[in-house]
C-alpha cells in the first residue's frame, strides 16, 4: 500500500486491477492549503495515458510485478518466444512491447522479462550484446575521405555506425541502451 | 550592477558541481537578502529573531511541524512576531528558516527561508503597497530594473500589479462555484489546478479575499464576516507570499484554532497544545497586517529558475 506521499516519478501503482507507471510527477501545495499530487500515469499493458490530481488522503495498491530471468528462443509471426530458464514455461511477447529490444534478440540471449500476474510487459536487455556484421562495405586503407564512420548491418538486420575498420563476418560489441557501436570483438 | 565579492572562488576551483552549477544564483541570492535588509532599514523597520524552535506551533490544519525534543520546529515566525506587536513594537521584519514536514517538489524544500514583516495600523492592503515596492527595489538593487525576465516570460513590476478577488476568479476560471468547491473540500484544487493557469501573466498577481474558513490568523471582513482579509502573490507561475490583516479578536481566534485542531484531529495529524501565551498576549495587540514570503522563490524570479534546489546551496538529498 502507498500513501500519496509515497507518489514519485517511475512508481508502479495498480489501480482498478491495472498496472501503471507515473510518468510525470509534480507536488503541488499552496501555503495554507492541502497538498496535491499532480501525476501522468501510463497503463503498462495497453499504453493508455491520463492525467489526476491525487489528495494526501488517496491510497494506492502496489503493483504485482516482478522480473524473471528468461531466454529468447525464437521468433513467430510477428511475436517472440522466451522459456524460463526454472520452469521451461514459454512466453510471447509482441514486437510492440519489444521495441528496440528486438534489434538486438540473438539465440539463446538471457534477458530480464517483467511480469504483471501472469502477463508479460516488457524486457530488458543486457547492457551489452555481441553481434557478428553480416554486411560493411570493404575498408580501403588510407582512404581518409571515406571519414571516421561507415554504416554496417548486424545479423538481426540492425544497421549502426561503426569506425571503417570494422569487416564483415567480425563480431562487434552494442550497448543496447544507446544502441551505439562500443568495440570490435576479437574471437 | 551586482558587486562581485573577491572571496569568490572561480567555479574551475569549485569541487562540487552543484555549487558551481548555483553559483551565479548563490551570488544573486546574497545580493536579494542583503538589499531586502537594506529596503527595511531604510524604512524603519526593526529586525527581530524569534525562536526557531517552540513548544506550540499554530494550528493550522495543513501545515506539519517537524517535531524537537518534544517541542517543534516552527513553521512560520508569526505567533511570536505578533507577540512582538503586541508588546508594542509598531515595524518589525525577520528573515529565517522555517521547517514543513513533508513538503518537497519543484517548488517546495522541508527548510526554507522566509520573510515576515508586521506593522501596526495598517491593512492588508498597505501591505500589497509594500510588495510592489519591495520588488522594484530589489530588482533596482541588482541592476534589473522596471521589467524583467522571467524564463520565457516577461514580468512588468511596476505599479499597480492586477488584483483578482477569489469569488472573481472561480467566477471566471473554476469549474465548481466558489461554495461547491468549499463544501466537497476540492478549493486547493481548483486554485492549483484551474485558476493558477490564468494567473501567469506579465503582471504579477495579488489573489485577495479569501473564504474565513481559509484564514486561520486572519480579520474577517467588517462588511462581510463569510471573507477573510487575505491575500497571496502569484508572479511567473509561482506563489510568493500570504498576507493578512490581522486578527485580533482573542474569542475569534480561540475559535479558528479549536476548529483547526479538529481538523487535524479528524486527518489523524499530530494536534499540537493550544499556543495559550500568543493568545493571551492577543489582549495587547494593535490593528495590523503582515505578510510572510518565500525568499527561495522570490530569488527563483530573480535568477530566472523554476526549480528551488537551483537557488540553495544543498537540497536535503545532497545532504
Amino acid at each position: 500500500m502507498y500513501n500519496a506521499s509515497d507518489l514519485r516519478k517511475n512508481l508502479k501503482i495498480q489501480i482498478d486491477g491495472d498496472p501503471y507507471v507515473i510518468t510525470e510527477f509534480q507536488f503541488v501545495k499552496p501555503g495554507k492549503g492541502q497538498s496535491l499530487y499532480r501525476c501522468k500515469l501510463r497503463n503498462m499493458i495497453n499504453g493508455n495515458q491520463f492525467e489526476r490530481t491525487f489528495r494526501s488522503v488517496d491510497t494506492f495498491q502496489t503493483a504485482d510485478l516482478q522480473e524473471k530471468k528468461m531466454q529468447y528462443l525464437y521468433p513467430e509471426g510477428n511475436k517472440y518466444c522466451f522459456m524460463d530458464l526454472e520452469t521451461y514455461e514459454q512466453v510471447y511477447l509482441t514486437e510492440e512491447q519489444l521495441g528496440d529490444a528486438k534489434n538486438f534478440l540473438i539465440d539463446s540471449l538471457e534477458v530480464e522479462i517483467l511480469f504483471f500476474g501472469d502477463t508479460p510487459l516488457g524486457i530488458t536487455l543486457p547492457n551489452f550484446v555481441e553481434l557478428t556484421v553480416t554486411r560493411a562495405d570493404p575498408w580501403v586503407k588510407g582512404d581518409t575521405a571515406a571519414g571516421n564512420s561507415k554504416p554496417v548491418t548486424v545479423e538481426t538486420g540492425y544497421q549502426l555506425l561503426a569506425p571503417p575498420f570494422v569487416e564483415e563476418g567480425e563480431k562487434i560489441r552494442i550497448d543496447t541502451r544507446t544502441g551505439d557501436y562500443v568495440t570490435r570483438v576479437k574471437n | 550592477m551586482i558587486h562581485v565579492p573577491a572571496i569568490m572562488s572561480p567555479v574551475s576551483k569549485i569541487k562540487d558541481r552543484d555549487s558551481a552549477r548555483n553559483k551565479d544564483n548563490l551570488l544573486i541570492r546574497a545580493m536579494i537578502i542583503r538589499g531586502i535588509r537594506q529596503f527595511f532599514i531604510d524604512r524603519d523597520y526593526l529586525e527581530v529573531e524569534t525562536p526557531i524552535r517552540i513548544p506550540a506551533p499554530a494550528p493550522e490544519t495543513y501545515i506539519d511541524a517537524v517535531p524537537s525534543d518534544g517541542w517543534f520546529l516552527h513553521t512560520s515566525p508569526e505567533l511570536c512576531m505578533k507577540r512582538l506587536l503586541a508588546a508594542g513594537y509598531s515595524k518589525i521584519f525577520q528573515i529565517t528558516k522555517c521547517f514543513r514536514d513533508k513538503e518537497r517538489g519543484k517548488h517546495h524544500l522541508p527548510e526554507f527561508t522566509i520573510l515576515e514583516w508586521y506593522k501596526t495600523g495598517i491593512d492588508y492592503w498597505e501591505i500589497m503597497n509594500e510588495c510592489e515596492d519591495l520588488f522594484l527595489f530589489i530588482s533596482h538593487y541588482l541592476g534589473m530594473g522596471e521589467i524583467i525576465r522571467y524564463r520565457d516570460m516577461k514580468i512588468d513590476l511596476r505599479k499597480p500589479w492586477i488584483k483578482i478577488s477569489v469569488r472573481d476568479a472561480f467566477e471566471c476560471y473554476s469549474p465548481l462555484s466558489l461554495e461547491k468547491a468549499m463544501e466537497d473540500n476540492r478549493f486547493d484544487e481548483m486554485v492549483a489546478c484551474h485558476i493558477e493557469p490564468h494567473l501567469v501573466c506579465e503582471k504579477p498577481v495579488f489573489l485577495y479575499d479569501y473564504p474565513v474558513s481559509l484564514g486561520a490568523l486572519a480579520r474577517s471582513k467588517k462588511d462581510d464576516p463569510t471573507v477573510a482579509e487575505r491575500f497571496e502573490i502569484y508572479m511567473g507561475g509561482l506563489e510568493l507570499a500570504n498576507a493578512f490583516s490581522e486578527l485580533t479578536d482573542v474569542d475569534e481566534q480561540r475559535a479558528r484554532f479549536t476548529e483547526e485542531r479538529a481538523h487535524r484531529h479528524e486527518l489523524g495529524q499530530t494536534t499540537y497544545p493550544m499556543p495559550q501565551i500568543f493568545l493571551d498576549a492577543l489582549h495587547d495587540m494593535p490593528d495590523s497586517a503582515g505578510i510572510a514570503l518565500g525568499i527561495d522563490r522570490m530569488i527563483m524570479i530573480f535568477t530566472g529558475t523554476d526549480t528551488i534546489d537551483d537557488v540553495v546551496t544543498f537540497t536535503p538529498e545532497k545532504l
